[in-house]
């Protein structure tokens, strides 16, 4: 069962770094043991994934609380607290039939009334207020049985159970009445996942130490994993060649990315990150004159030049995206508008939207923002665009924001014309991209709502009907139709999936290139030949 | 009993001083744009009204400015310095937990900085227009003029990538923790680049006091005399120059605490050292008001406790001030 394709492949190459070892040494369990360095930029708010999302919060959070289930690399759902799960005909009736072994690092034994009580804080808690709406109550007829009753038919609801999505928290802590958002068990958190946090030590390290009675036998292989919190980059970088840190999540620049790929003793992988799907695009403001026009937003489409963004400003690691759903995901709609770049067609649009050139061949002047902090993702691309929109008369002025709360002000109450942003799609478009879209979530004053101000009853129609559609099938046409409006209708000129990458210590085996990547557990990591040190 | 008179009204000085501190932390924090409810929103992944609303009301920050500024008041009088919007954490318990690091970061930059500054500074007085004490100047101004995220990265790449033989970052090894004295060593060890990447920028004014301190007193009488009874240079230069260059010296120690912290922001994010200063980054970033305004007050207190203690040792060692400032 969990014999997949990638851990037969990894075992085999493990196998071969192994020949040179005598037998003795294979026998024992090769590769248990052993402390894995995690260097990380990103500081953890704190460590309970129910009530905050985000990579920071995952990475720890999903090593500390097991969830219902867990994906692989083909997005099929495999059990991990619920050792199988049944979806009634009507789709209104979810039942886990929980493992019986598993139990919190305190000892008491994980039972439905925590499945129960957890999912229910995390309806009422987690920023995601889509991705458990449907869900109405959690019955639990027996301790090892969580029967989850719905509203509606929510599809994704599976892989709402992911490790990132989905922690199950102890009832005996967190329901003791505090506000779970600013629970101190947030900092002191008790999970029954493969690894227990035994240290924080602020602004520096966190220490996860192996959990002994973790319910699948044999694991985690590691006895041992800090993160460290390292601020600067070049320092990240320079303390992955040495050897310092043996893993990096989460890292895009392609200097960074070329820089380890040629370290000798580093792993570099951009697998891991399909779950996650960050996409980095050009948003419109598009209630803003002349962008209110879909003629201009298409305009610029055709005038900037994804293939040279993608190809030259980001040295060709990062893949195109061209709608809505990031590449990887199997609800991806290629068959969509790619807007190849084409400065006549554009011209012909922004004459047929009435801009007409003045005496010095301008259309009209408009500004970009962009996040600060990813120069490469962010603002080299609206740098470019600048150059690029000024062949087909747009004057686009760069408006830079000191830093990202002054940014997400700006576009949070739609003070701005255009600007660059990444945004994830978390696995399930219910989860991760109706929010970008629905009429519903224009709402002044929150980052990553509408703040495109779309609103196009169809898509509002087709969003509703997919998130209760359980036929995959039909779902997947749903999806389809809707990324092919979206791209027509051109809210956002969609340039490429964000390029994630991890770097992982020579010597590493079990590389983890599920959907969830690390953001999932890292129980099967293992040392295949441990580091010196 | 003058000292004890003058002692205490340094410190109603510094209590006014302090208040002073207070508030225009708060008008300036909160004159920037942004907004620590929509960071956390933004980094939970975006959030409804509902869950702005409650983390506004849940911080206060429903509230008009100037209420919210005597609240704050009203707290820090009593000794609360409030709760980390991001951390979710009393705001004193994180600044304890981050101010020993940061203090070790200035002491030993202070030492590389008054060492490495004397020593050059008498070098170059001996001869003051020598190639030499040229040589010096230009090095010692070059420290002081460039950025020092820029000394910090090129250190951090030569030591850390070109020949790495020093760590680039945290406060300890965390593979294998050490205690007691290899714990003390391993600190140590840790604290070279970032207190070398500091103390450079302030090398140049040590260097520069030294160098004029000391050709002054290099001419005086008393040097002659020394030179006179036939004493070997060293002792003349060591024994009777050095000590009258020092007294200057010391002040301006005092006097650099600020300058210090300033430097510390940025050598604490270069090299991920855990202290006040990286807080201080973080907070910024997030618009964590109580954590920033709680780190920039005990800088101040710590910068002001500086000043008093260089103007006491002062007025021991030289009595000449005792009798001036009255």
């Amino acid at each position: 069962m969990m014999l997949t394709k990638r851990s037969f492949v990894v075992g085999a190459l493990g196998g071969i770094a192994l020949m040179g070892l005598p037998l003795e040494t294979k026998a024992e369990g090769a590769g248990s043991g052993g402390t894995l360095v995690i260097g990380s930029t990103q500081v953890p708010r704190h460590f309970n994934g129910a009530v905050q999302s985000g990579i920071a919060t995952a990475l720890p959070s999903t090593q500390i609380f097991a969830s219902p289930l867990r994906y692989d690399d083909n997005w099929n759902p495999q059990p991990y607290l619920a050792e199988s799960w049944d979806v009634s005909k009507d789709g209104l009736t979810v039942t886990l039939k929980l493992v019986k072994n598993a139990t919190f690092h305190d000892g008491k034994p994980v039972t439905s009334e925590d499945v129960a009580f957890s999912i229910m804080t995390i309806k009422a808690n987690h920023p995601f207020k889509t991705m458990l709406a449907a869900v109405e109550s959690v019955d639990t007829p027996d301790p090892h049985t969580a029967v989850i009753e719905l509203a509606h038919p929510h599809p994704a609801l599976l892989l709402a159970m992911s490790p990132a999505l989905m922690p199950i928290l102890p009832k005996h802590v967190y329901g003791d009445g505090q506000d779970v958002k600013s629970h101190p068990a947030n900092l002191k958190p008790i999970g029954s996942g493969p690894y227990k946090l035994t240290e924080y030590k602020q602004g520096d390290y966190y220490t996860l130490e192996k959990f002994d009675k973790f319910f699948i036998p044999g694991r985690p292989k590691l006895d041992k994993i800090v993160v460290r919190l390292i601020s600067d980059p070049n320092a990240l970088m320079v303390s992955a060649e040495r050897g310092d840190v043996h893993m990096v999540p989460y890292f895009t620049g392609v200097r960074d990315i070329e820089r380890l790929e040629k370290a000798p003793n580093v792993v570099v992988t951009d697998k891991g990150f399909a779950g996650i799907g960050a996409l980095n695009w050009l948003a419109f403001n598009t209630k803003k004159k002349p962008l209110d026009d879909v003629r201009v937003r298409q305009a610029i489409g055709y005038a900037a030049n994804r293939e040279f963004i993608v190809k030259k400003l980001m040295g060709g690691k990062a893949l195109p995206s061209t709608g809505p759903i990031a590449p990887g995901s199997p609800l991806e709609e290629k068959n969509v508008d790619q807007y190849k770049f084409d400065i006549a067609k554009a011209n012909k649009l922004l004459d047929e939207a009435g801009l007409k050139p003045d005496g010095a061949g301008v259309r009209t002047t408009l500004t970009i923002d962009y996040i600060p902090g990813n120069d490469e993702q962010q603002r080299n691309v609206a740098e470019y665009l600048r150059s690029a929109l000024k062949r087909v008369g747009i004057n686009l002025e760069v408006r830079a924001a000191p830093d990202f709360p002054t940014w997400a002000q700006r576009v949070a109450n739609f003070d701005f014309d255009m600007t660059m942003d990444t945004v994830f799609n978390w696995g399930d478009p219910v989860i991760g991209v109706d929010r970008t879209y629905l009429s519903s979530n224009i709402r002044k004053g929150i980052i990553w709502s509408n703040t495109q101000q779309y609103a196009n009853p169809k898509v509002d129609e087709i969003l509703g009907q997919a998130a209760q559609e359980s036929s995959p099938d039909k779902r997947k046409a749903l999806y389809s139709e809707f990324q092919k409006i979206v791209v027509e209708d051109a809210p956002i000129f969609y340039i490429n999936a964000t390029p994630y990458h991890t770097s992982f210590a020579k010597g590493l085996g079990n590389l983890p290139t599920t959907v969830w990547g690390v953001a999932s557990p890292l129980d099967e990591l293992y040392w295949v030949t441990p580091p010196k040190n | 009993m003058a000292l004890l008179t003058h002692l205490f009204g340094k410190l109603a000085n510094a209590v006014a001083l302090l208040l002073a501190v207070l508030v225009m932390n708060f008008c300036l924090i909160h004159l920037a744009p942004g907004d620590p409810v929509q960071v956390i929103a933004g980094e939970m992944g975006g959030a409804s009204p509902e869950v702005i609303a409650a983390l506004r009301a849940k911080y206060g920050l429903d509230h008009s400015l100037l209420e919210q500024m005597f609240t704050y008041l009203g707290k820090v009088a009593h000794g609360d310095f409030g709760y980390s919007y991001y951390f979710n954490q009393p705001v004193l318990g994180l600044i304890l937990q981050r101010l020993p690091a940061t203090l070790y970061l200035a002491a030993a930059s202070l030492v590389v900085a008054v060492l490495i500054g004397t020593v050059l500074g008498v070098i170059s007085a001996r001869r003051p227009n020598g190639l030499l004490s040229h040589g010096v100047t230009v090095l010692a101004l070059a420290g002081h003029a460039a950025p020092i995220f820029w000394t910090g990265l090129l250190l951090l790449l030569l030591f850390g990538s070109v020949w790495p033989i020093l760590p680039v970052n945290g406060m300890t090894d965390v593979v294998n923790p050490k205690t007691g004295f290899a714990y003390a060593a391993d600190v140590a060890k840790h604290l070279v680049l970032p207190s070398i990447t500091l103390g450079l920028v302030f090398v140049a004014q040590y260097s520069r006091l030294a160098r004029v301190n000391m050709i002054d007193v290099l001419s005086a009488d008393y040097i002659r005399t020394a030179r006179a009874k036939g004493l070997p240079e060293r002792v003349v230069l060591v024994k009777h120059a050095l000590r009258n260059t020092l007294i200057p010296i010391v002040t301006v120690v005092g006097l650099q605490f600020g300058n210090l912290f300033a430097g510390a922001v940025l050598v604490e994010t270069v090299y991920s050292w855990p202290g006040m200063g990286r807080l201080v980054f973080d907070s910024i970033l997030r618009r964590d008001y109580p954590t920033l305004m709680g780190v920039l007050f005990f800088s101040a207190v710590m910068v002001i406790a500086a000043n008093i203690l260089t103007d006491l040792v002062y007025r021991l060692i030289d009595p000449r001030i005792r009798a001036g400032a009255r």
